[in-house]
C-alpha cells in the first residue's frame, strides 16, 4: 500500500510538473483563439523559439541560465508582436481554413529554420545548479527542477487571474473576449489589446518552452510534434479562459503520465480518447462559453 | 420568353464533359510514354491524386476543414499493406479492402464529431488521427511500429500484370484507379446531392430551413471522402511495397491540405494540378536541398494565403470575372 | 374542432433570467392572414425559431395541422409544410436565384438524395422553379448570383424559395425590412396574391402593412400575447396603443 502511494504521488507530480508547462505555452493561445477567434495552430513555435533562444545564449554564449531564460522570452516576445502586426492581423476575422493553412506555413517553416540553424539533434540544456538535485518538502524528497515548475504554474495563474480580474487591461480583455463589437464601441482600442495579449501569450510560451526544456525536447520538430497536446489543453479548457486551460492542463498532465506509467504499451491513446470524450460533453471546452 | 428555353438548357447542362476536361488524362498517358523514367514518381502523384479529391469533397464542397485526414489514408495503407504482408497480396481485393476499412472508420469516427463544428471539430479530427498514429506506432507486432511495415507481397494484378522494378504496371494500375474515382468524384459533384453539399457550404442555416438533412448529408460525404483517402493509401503501400508511420502523420493531413490549396478547392480540378506541382516540386527539391524543403514550403504556403488564396483555379476564375465585368 | 395549421399551447423559453416567451397561446388558422406585432424585444422572432424547430423550448407544445411537433428538429417540420423566411435575408450568395430555387425544390422532392444522375436531368425541378421564378418576376435575374441582386428582389427570392417548398403554413419574418420604399409594393402585392390554402403569419413593424394585408392580429409584449382580435379591435384597443405610444415616449 505504501508503495502504490509513494508511486501515485511521484505520477502526481510528475504530471503536474508537466502540466504546467503545458499550461504555460498553451495559457496565451487561449486567449489568442478567445480574443482574436484565430487558430493560430503555430503558437508552439514561440515556445520552441524560446527554447533555442535559451539553450544557444547558454551553451554558444556561456549566458547563466535566468539570463539567457529572460532574454529569450523578451526577444520571442517582441519578434510575436512583429509577426502580429505584419502577418497575423490581416486574417482576424477570416475564415478558419485560411488561418489553419497560414498557420501551417509557419510551422513547415519553424521546422525548416530550426532544422537549418541547429540541425535535427534535440538541443542540449545545463540546468542552474540551484534546480538540480532533490529538495525535502517534509514527507519525502522531490526533485527541484520540477517542483520549481509547479511553483512557477501556481504562481503564474494566479497571477493571470489577478491581473484579468483587477486591472484595466485585464477587464478589457475579458470584455473584448466576451462581445467585441461593442467592446469596441465602448472605446476599447481592440487592435492595441489583441497586439499586447499576443505578445504577452507568445512571451509565456517562450518562458514555458525555455523552462520546460527537460520535459518537452528542444527539436525542430517541436511545434507539429507537440501541437495536438497544446490543441486539446485549449480547446477542452476552453478558449478566452484563463481557468479552463489550467484545469485542462492538470488532467492532460497527470493523465497523460498516470496512463503511460500504468499502459505504456497504449502510450498517449488514453488522452486523445479522454479528449474525444471530454469535447463531446462539452465542445466548447469545461470552462467554455455555454 | 423564347430566351427561357436557352437559360434553362444551359442551367441543366453544366455538368456536360467540357473540352478542357480531356487535359489532364492526355497529359498522364503522354507522361507515360514522355518520361518512361519517372513512373514511380508519377504512379504515387496519381494515387495522391486521388486523395486531394477526398479531400476536396469535404473541404471545398461540404465545407468541413479537417486535419485528420491523413487517418485514413494511413489505415488504406496499413489495410492493404498489412493483408500484403500475411498472405493475402492479390492487389484488387486488398485495395477494396483498404477502402472499406477507411470508409468505416470514417462512418464510425464521423458519427461521434461531426455534430461539432469549428474548432472543437478540427480538434476532433486531429484527435482521431493522433488516436491511430500511436495506436499504429505501439501495435508493432502488426503494424511494424516506427520501422514500418516489412515484408509486404504483391500479387501481380488479374493475375497477369507483374509489378516491375520501372513502374510501368504500377503508373497504369493508379492511372486506372484514378479514373474509376474521377468518374465516382465528379458525378457525385454534379449531382443533385453535390449541389446540395455546396448548398450546405455556402449557408448551412439556409439549408436547414429548406428541409435537407444536414447532418447526415455530412456524415455520408464524409465517408465517402474517408473511403477515397483509404484507397488512395492503399494504392501507395501497394506500389512502393511499404508503409511507415508517416502515413497517418498531422504532416501527411497538412501536405494534402497545401497540395489541395495551391490548385484550388472546391473545383474538382485542384487536385489535379496542386498534387504534381507540388511532389514534382518536393522530388526536384531534394536532389538539392532535402532538409529544408519544409522552409520552403511553408513560406511558399504563407505567400499564398496572402496573396493568391484560390490557389491556381482561383487565379483564373478571377481573371475572368474581371474580363467579363462589363 | 378543425385542427389550426399551426397552433402552440402554453409555449415557454427562457435564457436564463430573461423569458422570451411565456405560456404562449396561439391558432393560426387554416388559410389564415395573420399578424403578429409587438414592439422591439417583444419577443417575436424568438417565437418564430421556437415554432420552426430553430429554438427548444422550455414547455409547451407546438401542433402543425393538429399533429404535435415539439420534439422533432427543423428539417422535419419543414417537409410537413412548415416553412419560413428570414429577418434578414438567408440565401446562397453565390449562387444563382434559380439554384436556389432548385436546392428548395429539390430538397421537397426528395431528389437531393440522388448522388448519381448529374442534377440538370431533373428538368421537372428546374422547370418548376423557373416557373415560379417567372410568375415573381424574378425571370430576368435568374442566372445571376444572388448577391448581385436589389435587396429588394433578394428579398423577393428569399419568399421564393419559401414558396418553392409548397409550404402548407409560411411564416414571414418582416418580410419588407430592409427595403428601400420604391420595391415594397412588388412584395406587398406578392404576399396579397398568395394561395388561399396557406396559411400565413406575418411578422412586421409597418403598421400600413399590417392593416392592408392582416385579416387578424395577435400583440406580442415581452414575451406574452397581450391581445388577440381584428385589425378594427386591435386598432381601438387602449393597451395597444400604450404600448406603441409608451414606447416612443422612451425614445
Amino acid at each position: 500500500m505504501g508503495d502504490f502511494l509513494s508511486i501515485a504521488i511521484s505520477i502526481a507530480f510528475h504530471g503536474l510538473a508537466l502540466a504546467m508547462v503545458l499550461y504555460l505555452i498553451s495559457v496565451g493561445l487561449s486567449v489568442t483563439m478567445g480574443l482574436m477567434g484565430f487558430v493560430n495552430l503555430a503558437h508552439g513555435a514561440f515556445a520552441m523559439a524560446g527554447g533555442y533562444a535559451m539553450t544557444t545564449l547558454m551553451n554558444r554564449y556561456g549566458a547563466p541560465f535566468w539570463l539567457a531564460l529572460a532574454a529569450a522570452v523578451v526577444i520571442v516576445g517582441l519578434a510575436s508582436l512583429v509577426l502580429e502586426r505584419v502577418l497575423y492581423r490581416r486574417f482576424y476575422g477570416g475564415g478558419e481554413l485560411n488561418q489553419v493553412l497560414l498557420t501551417m506555413g509557419l510551422i513547415f517553416m519553424s521546422v525548416g529554420a530550426a532544422t537549418y540553424v541547429w540541425g535535427p539533434v534535440a538541443q542540449p540544456i545545463q540546468l542552474p545548479q540551484a534546480l538540480r538535485g532533490q529538495i525535502d518538502l517534509g514527507v519525502r524528497d522531490f526533485p527541484v527542477y520540477r517542483s520549481f515548475l509547479i511553483l512557477c504554474g501556481a504562481l503564474l495563474v494566479t497571477a493571470l487571474w489577478l491581473a484579468l480580474e483587477r486591472t484595466r487591461f485585464g477587464v478589457r480583455v475579458r470584455a473584448a473576449v466576451d462581445n467585441l463589437a461593442m467592446a469596441q464601441t465602448l472605446g476599447v482600442n481592440t487592435s492595441r489589446l489583441f497586439a499586447l495579449a499576443f505578445g504577452l501569450g507568445s512571451a509565456l510560451a517562450a518562458l514555458g518552452g525555455g523552462l520546460g526544456a527537460e520535459l518537452l525536447a528542444i527539436t525542430p520538430g517541436y511545434a507539429l510534434d507537440n501541437l495536438v497536446y497544446f490543441l486539446i489543453v485549449v480547446a477542452v479548457g476552453g478558449m478566452g479562459s484563463i481557468r479552463g486551460p489550467f484545469v485542462a492542463a492538470l488532467i492532460v498532465g497527470v493523465a497523460d503520465t498516470a496512463f503511460k506509467y500504468a499502459a505504456p504499451e497504449l502510450g498517449a491513446f488514453f488522452i486523445y480518447a479522454l479528449t474525444m470524450g471530454l469535447l463531446l460533453w462539452r465542445p466548447r471546452g469545461i470552462f467554455g462559453p455555454a | 420568353m423564347p430566351d427561357a428555353r436557352a437559360l434553362l438548357d444551359a442551367f441543366a447542362r453544366r455538368h456536360r464533359l467540357h473540352a478542357l476536361e480531356a487535359l489532364p488524362w492526355v497529359a498522364a498517358v503522354a507522361a507515360y510514354f514522355a518520361f518512361p523514367d519517372y513512373l514511380a514518381l508519377g504512379a504515387q502523384i496519381l494515387a495522391v491524386i486521388i486523395f486531394a479529391l477526398s479531400v476536396d469533397l469535404v473541404l471545398g464542397y461540404a465545407g468541413i476543414v479537417t486535419l485528420g485526414q491523413a487517418a485514413f489514408f494511413g489505415t488504406g495503407a496499413y489495410t492493404a499493406g498489412i493483408l500484403a504482408a500475411n498472405g493475402w497480396g492479390e492487389p484488387l481485393t486488398g485495395l477494396l479492402a483498404a477502402g472499406a476499412m477507411a470508409g468505416a472508420i470514417g462512418l464510425l469516427s464521423g458519427a461521434i464529431i461531426l455534430r461539432t463544428s469549428g474548432l472543437p471539430l478540427l480538434m476532433q479530427t486531429l484527435v482521431v488521427a493522433a488516436m491511430l498514429s500511436e495506436a499504429a506506432n505501439k501495435g508493432g507486432r502488426i503494424t511494424g511500429g516506427s520501422d514500418g511495415l516489412q515484408g509486404m507481397e504483391v500479387w501481380p494484378i488479374l493475375g497477369k500484370f507483374r509489378f516491375d522494378m520501372f513502374g510501368h504496371t504500377a503508373y497504369l494500375y493508379c492511372l486506372a484507379v484514378l479514373a474509376v474515382a474521377w468518374i465516382a468524384v465528379r458525378a457525385l459533384v454534379h449531382s443533385a446531392f453535390g449541389r446540395s453539399l455546396t448548398g450546405i457550404r455556402e449557408n448551412v442555416m439556409r439549408m436547414h430551413a429548406i428541409g435537407a438533412p444536414v447532418d447526415r448529408r455530412k456524415l455520408v460525404v464524409y465517408t465517402i471522402s474517408a473511403a477515397l483517402a483509404g484507397i488512395s493509401g492503399g494504392l501507395i503501400a501497394q506500389t512502393t511495397q511499404f508503409v511507415g508511420l508517416g502515413v497517418l502523420s498531422l504532416e501527411r493531413s497538412g501536405t494534402i491540405l497545401i497540395m489541395l490549396i495551391i490548385g484550388g478547392v472546391g473545383q474538382l480540378y485542384g487536385a489535379f494540378i496542386g498534387v504534381p506541382l507540388y511532389m514534382i516540386a518536393q522530388d526536384r527539391f531534394s536532389t538539392i536541398d532535402p532538409t529544408y524543403w519544409y522552409f520552403w514550403i511553408g513560406l511558399f504556403m504563407v505567400l499564398m494565403v496572402v496573396f493568391a488564396p484560390g490557389g491556381v483555379l482561383g487565379f483564373f476564375a478571377r481573371r475572368r470575372a474581371r474580363r467579363e465585368k462589363p | 374542432m378543425n385542427a389550426a395549421g399551426l397552433e402552440t399551447q402554453g409555449l415557454c423559453k427562457s435564457f436564463g433570467a430573461l423569458a422570451v416567451a411565456t405560456a404562449i397561446d396561439f391558432r393560426l388558422e387554416r388559410g389564415a392572414r395573420h399578424a403578429l406585432i409587438g414592439p422591439n424585444g417583444a419577443g417575436k422572432t424568438s417565437f418564430v425559431n421556437l415554432v420552426t424547430g430553430a429554438l427548444r423550448p422550455g414547455a409547451g407544445r407546438v401542433l402543425l395541422g393538429g399533429e404535435d411537433v415539439t420534439g422533432l428538429p427543423q428539417a422535419a417540420r419543414v417537409k410537413r409544410g412548415l416553412v419560413r423566411t428570414f429577418q434578414i435575408n438567408t440565401l446562397f450568395r453565390r449562387l444563382s436565384v434559380l439554384e436556389n430555387v432548385t436546392l428548395a425544390i429539390a430538397e421537397r422532392d426528395g431528389v437531393a438524395e440522388d448522388f448519381v444522375r448529374p442534377a440538370g436531368r431533373h428538368r421537372a425541378v428546374i422547370e418548376e422553379a423557373f416557373a415560379l421564378l417567372d410568375r415573381l418576376g424574378l425571370a430576368e435575374e435568374a442566372l445571376r448570383p444572388v448577391s448581385e441582386l436589389a435587396y429588394g428582389r433578394q428579398r423577393m427570392t428569399e419568399i421564393a424559395v419559401a414558396l418553392g417548398l409548397a409550404p402548407k403554413v409560411l411564416l414571414l419574418d418582416e418580410p419588407a425590412a430592409g427595403v428601400p420604399s420604391g420595391e415594397t409594393a412588388t412584395i406587398i402585392d406578392l404576399i396579397e396574391r398568395l394561395p388561399s390554402e396557406i396559411s400565413v403569419l406575418i411578422i412586421e413593424h409597418d403598421m400600413e402593412l399590417v392593416f392592408r394585408l392582416a385579416r387578424r392580429i395577435t400583440v406580442l409584449v415581452q414575451g406574452s400575447v397581450l391581445i388577440e382580435g381584428t385589425p378594427r379591435e386591435i386598432a381601438d384597443d387602449p393597451r395597444v396603443r400604450q404600448v406603441y405610444l409608451g414606447e416612443r415616449r422612451h425614445a
